[in-house]
């Protein structure tokens, strides 16, 4: 018994000592670098400043014309509508999808489905965009981001719906509940624990993309926050402190996100990934 | 049948509307209309039928048919790896070791950082001379690595990052999977005389397969997909050695040939659909095999 105890002690040593150093370092090396003179950041080395040069987080907000505070409120405003787009129509599409099984359901859900594995076609949308003139504004780049999302957002919904009872809504079907009020009043409430995850999981996808703001929302006036971080790959190249004042400025929305719903992200993506 | 009109009534079409109008107009609609400009000289404004050209010239053109290796290089040792790290972190996580917690959450962080964000982090503790790495490297008495400028090393370094910044996902999945084992098999395995290796070997293992199929699938076709971190790191270089298909799609959309990219838009696809299928029709047999 005490071999064993001795030997969770050494898991323990050994675990936290491969933990800083694979996982806290790199983010160790972002802090300390955003606190540098350009200088000093650009040494690259794992140094703490001597002097902690905060003054970097207001310059990277005022370079290049205020961009980032543009990039942070764009980003918000599509995180933002995304989120709510999805929990509302993925939250309706889950239910009914996972209540009814007759050969249309079987044929959406297939074709909802068919979303999770294969890749979207980003020259064609852009032209389906244009068509519809609604290229480089927030309205397409919001109905992109919930297009892409609808499937994995109504697997989760989909998933936890089995576990609500189907006699609630028989009881309120028989005092005389509409449909729409039976998801309402009913269905919906139920759906908080999942919804959280839901939240959690599309507003740090949304947030954190790249790709798709780069090819539907181009232009100074549109940018987003990590299209911001490519900037220090040409135009601001070799502001090592600013850039990493950038990265640790974007990171800490999810970082609050994180700490407050640890358990939950956990917990949602376990019930989508097995159970789904 | 009476009970099918009722579900009917009951469960409104309605309901699915605005998700499938959504979905279909903005994503199966461009794949679809994909299949004719992929054969097309394309600018938008005017579209040219031109057969296969497109195609041919992808194939053809070593820069571009590349990145169909590389893609599956990619995906396939993204994929192996988390597969087989996250399984035994999550055994490490599951014992009764006390930081648990706190590992935990050191694993799953990077997950939340964004892609852009790690790439550029990493691109710089790569650096050739001063990155950190390379730092480790001479005290070790090595020689400097070019991780990411030397054509040999630089999609293995890539690899790699994705594999730090992804692995939490899996891990995850593999805690809920060996959570969710009936702790009687252990018990049993124990009476008979079952040594802890053999416990992991012959009871956590089998019993964990459903949880490491969603793994395999999901790390796959992400790894298949992948664009930003290559883009952030090495943006396809140095040369061609990093370029995937996802990168390659952007850079022809870039120089403006719109209909090429649209071709290896759908070579991606075709690509992704029957490694997609074929792996279900694998791991779902796999899973058959065991129960």
């Amino acid at each position: 018994m005490k071999k064993k105890k001795a030997l969770y002690i050494l898991g323990d040593i050994i675990g936290l000592i491969v933990t800083v150093f694979v996982f806290i370092i790199p983010f160790y090396f972002m802090l300390a670098n955003s606190f540098k003179t350009e200088k000093d950041a650009n040494l690259l080395n794992m140094e703490w400043p001597s002097i902690i040069h905060l003054e970097n987080y207001i310059e990277v907000f005022s370079k290049a014309n205020y961009q980032l505070v543009t990039a942070f409120k764009n980003s918000l405003i599509l995180t933002f509508f995304t989120v709510l787009g999805l929990i509302i129509t993925g939250a309706m599409a889950g239910y009914v999808i996972q209540r009814r099984r007759d050969k249309t359901m079987g044929a959406i859900q297939w074709l909802i489905m068919l979303g999770l594995m294969i890749p979207a076609s980003i020259l064609p949308t852009i032209n389906l965009l244009q068509n519809l003139h609604i290229y480089k504004t927030m309205f397409g780049m919001v109905m992109i981001e919930i297009a892409l999302q609808t499937p994995f957002t109504i697997m989760l919904f989909r998933g936890y719906m089995a576990s609500i009872p189907k006699e609630l809504e028989e009881a309120a079907r028989i005092d005389g509940c509409s449909n729409w009020q039976i998801f309402w009043y009913i269905i919906n409430p139920l759906l908080k624990p999942i919804r959280a995850t839901v939240i959690i999981l599309t507003a740090v996808n949304t947030f954190n993309d790249f790709t798709n703001p780069l090819y539907f929302l181009p232009g100074a006036e549109n940018t987003t926050v990590q299209l911001t971080l490519y900037n220090y790959k040409g135009q601001f190249k070799s502001s090592y402190n600013l850039l990493f004042a950038d990265i640790i400025l974007i990171t800490v929305p999810m970082l609050i996100i994180f700490l407050i719903f640890n358990k939950k992200i956990v917990d949602g993506m376990v019930s989508g990934s097995v159970k789904g | 049948m009476k009970t099918k009109t009722r579900e009917k009534t009951m469960y409104s079409i309605w309901f699915v509307i605005p998700s499938l109008v959504i979905f279909a107009i903005f994503f199966l609609w461009p794949i679809i209309s994909s299949l004719y400009y992929s054969l097309t000289v394309w600018n938008f404004d005017t579209a040219t039928f031109c057969g296969l050209d497109n195609f041919k010239m992808f194939f053809s053109e070593n820069s571009l048919s590349s990145s169909v290796l590389h893609t599956l290089i990619y995906a396939f040792s993204t994929s192996a790896l988390k597969v087989v790290l996250a399984f035994f972190i999550a055994i490490f996580l599951c014992s009764k070791i006390k930081t648990k917690d706190f590992i935990r959450s050191s694993v799953f962080f990077p997950n939340l950082v964004s892609a852009m964000a790690v790439g550029l982090t990493f691109s710089y503790l790569m650096h050739p001379t001063r990155g950190f790495f390379n730092v480790i490297l001479n005290s070790l008495g090595l020689a400097s690595i070019d991780f990411l400028g030397d054509p040999r090393f630089a999609l293995a370094s890539v690899i790699l990052t994705d594999v730090w910044k992804g692995l939490s996902i899996s891990v995850v999945i593999y805690i809920a999977g060996i959570q969710s084992i009936d702790k009687t098999y252990y018990e049993a395995a124990q009476i008979d005389g079952a040594s802890g290796w053999q416990q992991l070997v012959n009871v956590t293992l089998p019993l964990v397969a459903p949880a490491q199929n969603s793994i395999i699938i999901l790390s796959l076709i992400g790894g298949l997909r992948s664009f930003d971190l290559i883009w952030a790191m090495t943006g396809g270089g140095p040369g061609f050695a990093t370029d995937v298909m996802a990168s390659v799609i952007y850079k022809e959309y870039a120089y403006g040939f719109y209909g090429l990219s649209t071709a290896g838009n759908v070579i991606m696809l075709i690509l992704i659909s029957i490694i997609a299928f074929r792996l279900q029709h694998f791991l779902n047999k796999r899973e058959e095999a065991i129960q």
